[in-house]
Order: C-alpha cells, then structure tokens, then sequence
C-alpha cells in the first residue's frame, strides 16, 4: 500500500488525494443516486394517486357498501385513508423498507404476493422479446452499416423506421387475425393451451419449468404461445437497435486502428466481430437500457390483446380502479427494474471503456 | 462602453440549414407529402367524408366494397367516414401536445442549463424522476387518476414528455453557452437574457425542431394507446386507437380494426420519415447519413 502511495506522488500529474479505487467510487455514487431516485418514485406515486379527485372508496367498494357510511369508514381505516397525506406516507416508506407494499384493494392480497404472481409471466415475454431484437437490431445495424450508402442500407433505413412507426396494438391485432385467425399456425391469448396444465413453478417461466420437468409437449406449447407477442413487442426495438447500432458502428469504422487492421489483411468479418464491435458496444448498450422501458410500455398493450397474465395487465387493471397499493408497487416495481438494467449498463460501461470510469 | 477602433467582434452563426438538400431525399419527399395529405384530411374531412362518421345508418357490419369502401362497423357507421374524421382528433392534438411539451420542457432545460446551481438540480431532477416511469404507465395513472377523457389524455402525455426537450435543450444550452461568442456578447455587455435570447437559443432551433418532429409521431402513438386502453377518446368519438380496440372486439371482422391501425401508422411513418430526413439536414451528427461525409 505505501509503496503504492509513494509510487503516486511521484508520477507527474497524479494528485495524492486521488481515491484508490475510482470505478467502485463510481459505482457507489451511481448508487446512491439510485436510492433517491427509487424515494422520489415512491413519492411521485404517492401524490399522484392522493392529489387526485379520484376516490378509491368509490372506485373499490360496491354501490351498496358505499351509502353504507359505517363500510366507507371502516375501508378508509383499514387502508389508512383517514390519517394524513404525510402520516400515510411515512407508514408506506416504513412498511416498504421492510419489503412490504401493502395490501391490494381490488383482490385484498399482499401486493407483493400478487407482482410474484404476475412478473414471471412479462420476464419470460420481455426477456425472450428483447433478445430478439438484440440479435436481430444489432445484427442488420451492423449490415446497414457495412453497405452504408448503397441498396441495402437505404432498405435499412425504411424498414427502421417503419418498425418504430408501427403501433404496437394494432400490430398484435393483426398478427393475430392472420397467424392464429385466418391460418391457425400459431395459437391465439393465453401462456398455454386449456388442455395442458401449468408448470409446477420453479422460475415461474412455463416454457423453462416445464422443461425441467420433462414435459417436453408443454413446453412445446407455452413456447408457440411465446412466438407472436414475442415478436410483436421485438418490432419497435428492432428498429431503434438499427439505427443506433449503425451509427455506433459508423462512428468507429473510419477509425486508423480499423485502417491498420485492415491494412494487416485482417478478414473484414474478424475487423467486424473483433474491433468495430467492441468498440461499437458501449453504445449499443444504452439502447439496450432504452429498450427496457419500450418493452414494459409494449407490455401493457400486448398483454392487453393477448390476454398475458403478466405485469402490464395488473398495472392496466390498478390503474383503472385506481388500486392506490397495487399502482404504487406495480409502479415502483417497474422503475426499479428500469434504473436496475440503466445501472448494470453503467457499470458494464465501465468495464468496457475505462474512459467513463473516471469521469 | 466601446473600444475605439476595436473591430467589431462578430457573431458566429451556423451555417444556414440548406433546405432544398431535403428535396434530394425520397424519405422526406414521401414524408411532407404524405403528412400533408393527412392534414388536408383533417381540414377537409366534412367535404372528403361520405357520409357522418357517428351516424348509424347502415346494415352493421358490412364487408368493404360496394358502397362503403372500408365498410360498416357493428353499429352501421361507414369505417371510412371515421378513418377521416379522426385524423380531426389525433393530427391536432398530437401538435397541441408535442407544442406544449416544447414549450414547458424548453423553457425549464433553458432556464436550468442558463443558471445551473440549485434551479438545474431541481429541473433535472424532477426530468429524472419522469424518464424512470416507462412512459404509458405513468400517463396511464395520470389519465385514470383524472378521469378517462382525451384532454386529459393530452394533459398526461404532455407531462411524460416535456423531459426530452429540457435535457436537449439544457445540454445545447450549456455547451452554447460557453463558446467564446456567447462570452464575447456579454463582455460587451449584454444582459444574460439578451446573450440567451439572440445568441443561444437560435441555435438550439435546429435540434430541437428535428426532436419534435419525430416526437409527433409518438405523440400520436401513445395518444391512439391511451384511447386503446380506454383511457382516451371515449365513445362515439371516431379516433382510430379506439376503433382498433373495437376491432378486436369485433375480431372476426377484420376491417373495423385495420383501417384505423393503418391510418395511425401511416400518419406516424410520415413524421418518421420527415423528421429523419430533418435531422439529415439540421443535425448531421446524429443523422442516419453521419459518417458518409467523412470518406
């Protein structure tokens, strides 16, 4: 350790005050911002659903129970309703702090309990969605890239841009009117066909756990209930991976490492794969953060038309009966999942460009 | 005070964006006539429409063709009277909205990125806390919160969108604002207001204006979803995120549905296009066309 300090203070241009390990300090700034930004959420909930003229008493209890003032009153109770905006509050905060966020009032559940029940569902939907248009977003940026200014690229740029013009529910509507619909190749709403039964849950994704289990038909079948609104939610991010993917790739490609390489003879798929794509990846990777949050925006509509018991459909659903519990913890739930990926893109920032760790 | 034969210090401007470099490109051709077209729907619609697009007076339910090209929806109304007569509702709104996004989000990014300090942390801050919602479940809360209506739809979209335009316009501001003609306009004495007036802001336009272009597209993107989920326009009112929603009511009846979803995606291809081609012309770093000047 000393003989790193003094090491320090003798190169020119190191100040000693220099923390030792800049990437962890980077990180641990990156995360406690993280942390009030989670507070802040919670707070954003929490006024939006109380500041509002809606009344959950009304939007939750049945019209009989509602001229029932003593019912009215007890609702409010159990719920905390009747004690100040700041009270109820900082009981929320306190009770999340110990992992629990409250009680629905649509289904009278723990919410935790019910985000259990529905997150499997959209993490198998949005992660295999996303990991199509990974592949395939990155895979024609790279192409358009390559071809920039001839045919292909400009076909490209159509088709880019016709991906993130698509509405994402009428897309679903018609992909079903015609797969399932008119030619019956793929099957209609749902995780599973009504003759298979569910998977016992282990990670709550049926095509996995069922596989684990040995029941190779219905995994077979939760997969062909994966294909079209896999593909539906893809469409979007697929045309944004495009484009940034080529402009990153751009942006290196007419670099003098890449000139030297190729000057080398290095193979142009090697020069591709090897050092355009490296150097290209930071980018890509904040796209990838962005495309997150287009899933879960894809998601409420998706899941919607393909009745897809998953997180997008109990935020509709909260949100429509103003269930101030569930919003709040779907909302939440959400944002983390958002800052969490931005965070991880962050950090593997980091680990590919050193540059950032600094700065 | 002035120097007396000091030389005037000119001011820098950018190069004057060359318009009719946008003609050389088929996308932004197809664009501007495309997104005109639908505006002149929108003016027109009354004299284009043939027939009311809430009056049921037709046998429900008719196939395209014949006398009702798009065909009847389950009520007897002609589809095609209400693909034209809710480009009256979208195109408008979606301006109403992305012009009130601009106009709350430039103001606060101009005001944060000019005085920075504590006003900065909180403008910033709060754009932060927007961009950690994904967009349609915040206005989704908004819209139900107050009440299923499309003002209110409008008002929820204009809240989850005005951070874009305060973090572009507070990074161009920022970094404007420290170019040495900025500088010099001040030491000659200029007020902080005059300097981000004349000199800033003219040139934050550019960006700017390619951002909100291709945010009309998703203007009428989220408002046709939010009218798809119920949330928005509300019955008889003809807007086309609404009759997909019937669409899929009426599933086996294909057309009730198609039509509108076509009539969005070619209003929103036509912005796409139009502003890709914009940010060709005015912001050539981040343009599909970067790079190839460089060969």
């Amino acid at each position: 350790m000393a003989r790193g300090r003094s090491l320090g203070a003798l190169i020119p241009g190191r100040s000693r005050t220099r923390p030792p390990r800049p990437f962890l300090r980077f990180l641990a700034r990156r995360f406690v911002a993280l942390l009030f930004l989670g507070l802040g959420i919670t707070l954003v909930a929490f006024l939006l659903t109380n500041l509002a003229p809606g009344d959950p008493a009304a939007a939750n209890l049945g019209q009989r129970a509602i001229e029932d003032p003593a019912a009215v009153a007890s609702f409010r109770e159990r719920y905390g309703l009747d004690k100040s905006l700041p009270e109820q509050y900082g009981i929320y905060v306190w009770r999340l702090a110990h992992g629990d966020l409250g009680e629905s009032q649509q289904a009278r559940l723990p919410v935790t309990e019910e985000l259990g029940t529905f997150i499997p569902a959209t993490a198998e939907l949005a992660l295999l969605s996303i990991l199509i248009a990974v592949v395939v977003g990155v895979g024609l940026g790279i192409l358009a890239a390559i071809r920039q200014n001839r045919l292909t690229d400009h076909v490209l740029r159509v088709v880019s841009l016709t991906g993130v013009s698509m509405p994402t529910f009428w897309l679903a509507l018609v992909a079903l009117y015609i797969f399932f619909f008119r030619l019956n190749w793929l099957p209609g709403t749902g995780r599973l066909d009504p003759q298979f039964s569910e998977p016992e849950h282990r990670t709550g994704f049926f095509t996995i756990d069922a596989l684990l289990q040995g029941e190779w038909a219905t995994a077979g079948d939760a997969a062909r209930h994966l294909v079209l609104p896999a593909l539906v939610l893809a469409l979007y991010n697929i045309g944004l991976l495009t484009r940034y993917t080529r402009a990153a790739v751009l942006e290196v490609v007419h670099n003098d490492y890449i000139r030297a390489a190729r000057a080398k003879g290095i193979s142009e798929r090697r020069i591709v794969l090897r050092h355009v794509l490296r150097a290209a990846l930071p980018s890509v990777l904040t796209v990838i953060g962005l495309a997150f949050a287009n899933v879960m925006t894809g998601a409420v509509l998706v899941e919607n038309i393909f009745a897809w018991p998953g997180i997008g459909q109990y935020a509709y659903r909260s949100a429509t009966t103003l269930d101030l519990p569930a919003i709040m913890g779907v909302s939440l739930f959400v944002a983390v999942v958002y800052i969490v990926v931005n965070f991880a893109v962050d950090v593997l920032y980091g680990v590919i460009d050193p540059r950032i760790r600094v700065s | 005070m002035s120097v007396p034969g000091a030389t005037p210090v000119r001011r820098f401007r950018l190069r004057r964006p060359r318009v009719a470099a946008a003609w050389r490109q088929p996308l932004a051709v197809i664009g501007l006539s495309l997104a005109a077209a639908w505006i002149l729907v929108a003016i027109f619609a009354p004299l284009l429409a043939p027939s009311d697009p809430l009056e049921q007076n037709a046998a429900p339910l008719l196939p395209p063709g014949g006398d009702y090209l798009f065909g009847t929806d389950e009520l007897g109304r002609d589809v095609l009277s209400r693909v034209l007569y809710g480009a009256r509702i979208s195109i408008p709104l979606a301006l109403l909205l992305v012009g009130l996004a601009l106009l709350v989000g430039a103001t606060l990014g101009a005001v944060a990125g000019y005085f920075g300090g504590f006003v900065d942390s909180i403008v910033m801050r709060s754009a932060d806390l927007v961009f950690a919602f994904p967009a349609i479940i915040l206005a989704m809360v908004v819209t139900a919160v107050l009440g299923p209506s499309i003002r209110n739809a409008v008002l929820a979209l204009v809240i989850v969108s005005w951070p874009s335009y305060a973090r572009v316009v507070r990074g161009l501001v920022l970094s404007i604002g420290q170019t040495e003609y900025v500088t010099a306009t001040r030491l000659l004495g200029a007020s902080a207001r005059r300097a981000l007036v004349r000199d800033v802001l003219p040139n934050v336009a550019g960006p700017v204006l390619v951002l909100a272009t291709l945010d009309l597209g998703n203007a009428i993107l989220l408002l046709s979803a939010l009218s798809f989920l119920g949330l928005g326009a509300q019955p008889p009112q003809p807007e086309w995120g609404a009759g997909v929603a019937e669409g899929i009511q009426y599933f086996q009846f294909w057309w009730i549905g198609t039509f509108p979803g076509l009539a969005i995606f070619s209003v929103v291809l036509a912005f796409n296009f139009l502003g890709d081609s914009l940010r060709d012309v005015l912001d050539p770093q981040s343009s599909w066309r970067a790079g190839s000047e460089e060969e």
